[in-house]
């Protein structure tokens, strides 16, 4: 079983409300640079089914990160937590692009790799929320897909995929090759262990560039986007909270009970 | 873009009539394909589907396509991609929305990479560029952190809408419009990800999309058992439980209890929330609540910074109070 998970290295998605920038004018988003970035919280639930698989019935997992600035020690991490390889597709061209270009590039990417029965997604990218790449590779590969699973089984050449849907779940089957995108109700992912750990340090990732995957620079970054970011901000909060007090808890919580009779909202 | 006209609605049903989302995408689009002197049509894609043609006309549609075929009976990607590519090839709207539902977040992003086209996923707000007349598409992104603005030259512009950013006109069944049957013309080889079962997690009570008031638990209730407590109030005020995402997460409570980015879309009168730290994941969920009253034993939990009445303490303290004088003053 060859399975391949797509992570992304992403600004911390839990880091405090309140330190998150816009800089309208470069239409980027920032954080204090004390705040590490991180591998993609929904990626590393697809790292963890991948993971699980491989637990049941062996195989080897290749993680690819995709993006500008890759610090090692973050996208490491799909290896410390078990996964075998990994491939950057690091490049000043791979910047300022969109669902498409990034959908590309990572299906020539695959292809490239060859020979390959799974590839995992996270739903959506902390980032920009879009949930279209892992999509987007399925079209571009022409693979069955399924988004938003919560377990992932595979038996005789068959993926048994729960998806999450508003009221429940839905059982489907695929064939492989297939591009499965995980939602967050798989379950948390794992720790690293140290030994994990240790061996991710060994581990040279491999870098490719856009010419290694045969992209040619019109179908990257600018030039190949279809979707045109025309303004970022951040909406104004109103912020004003009456907070309750007593004596004691129970006091505190009566005369909140009083508060929101009065105010009609009971 | 010149060979391109019309705002074209993809309809979903919900229990034999037009879901919410799609009567609230009608109301947009009507407003949209105003602006631009252009028809709004709607798309509806179903195993018979025909009977909600003149329901789709009353909230606002010049023209109803209806593609109805045993193998579109339930969702199933495949299918409803081929049979709504073919809709959009031989109609060409200049515009092409979609809800923010499990089957819109599945089947609009297949489109669009079929069309060829941009999306715009989760868009709280559509209007038009003065100047361009291009779809300004919003949408929260960094998780509710921030909100950005989308164009795109490329036709359809598609984007999918988010439950409740919009609203539905008023029925009116004398409107006329026009009907049009499309042939699927699907394969069961067509079908390459096959739906086996669905199953459906049955909430008992009020629904959470529709609740007027929703108790909601995080990280903070620490477990399946507090939830009671919550289920308790809940039922005294006649609203629903929701939870945040580690709750759902860790399986204290169905996955459907999820109120979020990730999760249901509510605006709920009253919305009351217990050990929920305020992430912005999962305030973007419940930004149209009206009164937000929050409990969480951090007095710089972010959640305080969108209530508009908080109780700092520990939750288990203060619930049981709280529910107690609450039923004491719905006695009176």
């Amino acid at each position: 079983m060859n399975m391949v998970v797509c992570c992304k290295q992403v600004i911390d998605p839990e880091a405090p409300p309140a330190s998150f920038r816009v800089d309208a004018a470069k239409k980027t988003v920032t954080l204090p640079p004390s705040i590490s970035p991180v591998i993609d919280p929904y990626a590393e639930y697809a790292v963890e089914a991948a993971l699980r698989i491989k637990d049941a019935q062996g195989g080897k997992i290749t993680a690819i990160s995709l993006g500008t600035g890759l610090l090692p020690d973050v996208v490491k991490k799909p290896l410390s937590m078990g996964a075998d390889e990994l491939i950057l597709l690091e490049d000043e061209a791979f910047g300022t692009g969109d669902s498409w270009t990034t959908a590309y590039a990572l299906a020539m990417a695959i292809k490239r790799l060859g020979d390959c029965d799974l590839i995992f997604c996270g739903r959506q990218a902390s980032d920009w929320d879009a949930g279209q790449v892992g999509l987007g590779i399925a079209e571009i590969l022409g693979l069955p897909s399924v988004t938003l699973a919560r377990k992932v089984e595979v038996a005789d050449g068959k993926a048994r995929v729960e998806r999450v849907t508003d009221d429940g779940y839905e059982v489907i089957s695929l064939s492989l090759p297939a591009v499965i995108t995980v939602s967050n109700e798989l379950g948390e992912p794992r720790y690293p262990t140290i030994k994990g750990i240790m061996a991710a340090k060994k581990k040279e990732p491999t870098v490719w560039k856009p010419a290694d995957i045969r992209v040619e620079p019109a179908q990257l970054g600018e030039a190949g986007r279809r979707a045109e970011l025309v303004k970022l901000f951040q909406p104004v909060r109103e912020g004003s909270c009456e907070i309750v007090d007593g004596e004691t808890p129970e006091e505190a919580a009566a005369s909140l009970a009083l508060k929101l009779r009065e105010a009609k909202i009971l | 873009m010149s060979e391109y006209s019309g705002v074209m609605i993809f309809g979903e049903a919900k229990e034999g009539k037009l879901a919410a989302v799609t009567t609230e995408l009608l109301g947009c689009g009507r407003r949209l394909a105003g602006d631009l002197g252009q028809e709004l049509h709607c798309l509806l894609v179903g195993g018979d589907v025909g009977s909600l043609a003149q329901e789709a006309i009353a909230f606002g549609a010049d023209k109803v396509y209806v593609v109805s075929d045993p193998l579109l009976e339930a969702y199933q990607a495949d299918a409803y991609v081929l049979a709504a590519e073919k809709v959009a090839r031989q109609v060409m709207p200049q515009i092409l929305l979609v809800g923010q539902t499990s089957i819109g977040r599945d089947l609009a992003p297949r489109l669009a990479f079929r069309l060829g086209t941009a999306l715009t996923t989760d868009c709280v707000e559509l209007a038009l560029d003065p100047t361009s007349k291009l779809l300004l598409k919003t949408k929260p992104v960094y998780g509710g952190n921030a909100q950005a603005v989308f164009t795109s030259e490329a036709c359809p512009q598609m984007a999918t809408v988010r439950a409740k950013a919009m609203s539905p006109l008023e029925r009116d069944d004398s409107r006329q419009g026009e009907v049009i049957t499309v042939e699927a013309g699907l394969e069961p080889s067509s079908i390459r990800a096959e739906l086996v079962e669905r199953v459906a997690e049955e909430v008992e009570g009020v629904r959470l999309e529709d609740a007027e008031v929703v108790i909601c638990g995080g990280r903070g209730i620490g477990g399946a058992e507090g939830f009671r407590q919550l289920e308790e109030l809940a039922g005294i005020l006649k609203g629903a439980v929701g939870a945040s995402r580690p709750p759902c997460d860790n399986g204290w409570v169905p996955s459907g209890y999820q109120v979020g980015l990730t999760g249901k879309i509510i605006a709920p009168d009253f919305y009351l929330a217990i050990g929920i730290s305020g992430a912005s994941q999962h305030m973007t969920g419940c930004s149209g609540a009206k009164t937000v009253v929050a409990i969480n034993k951090d007095p710089e939990a972010n959640i305080f910074r969108e209530a508009s009445y908080g109780v700092v303490g520990d939750w288990k303290k203060i619930l049981p109070a709280l529910t107690a004088k609450i039923k004491e003053l719905m006695a009176d």
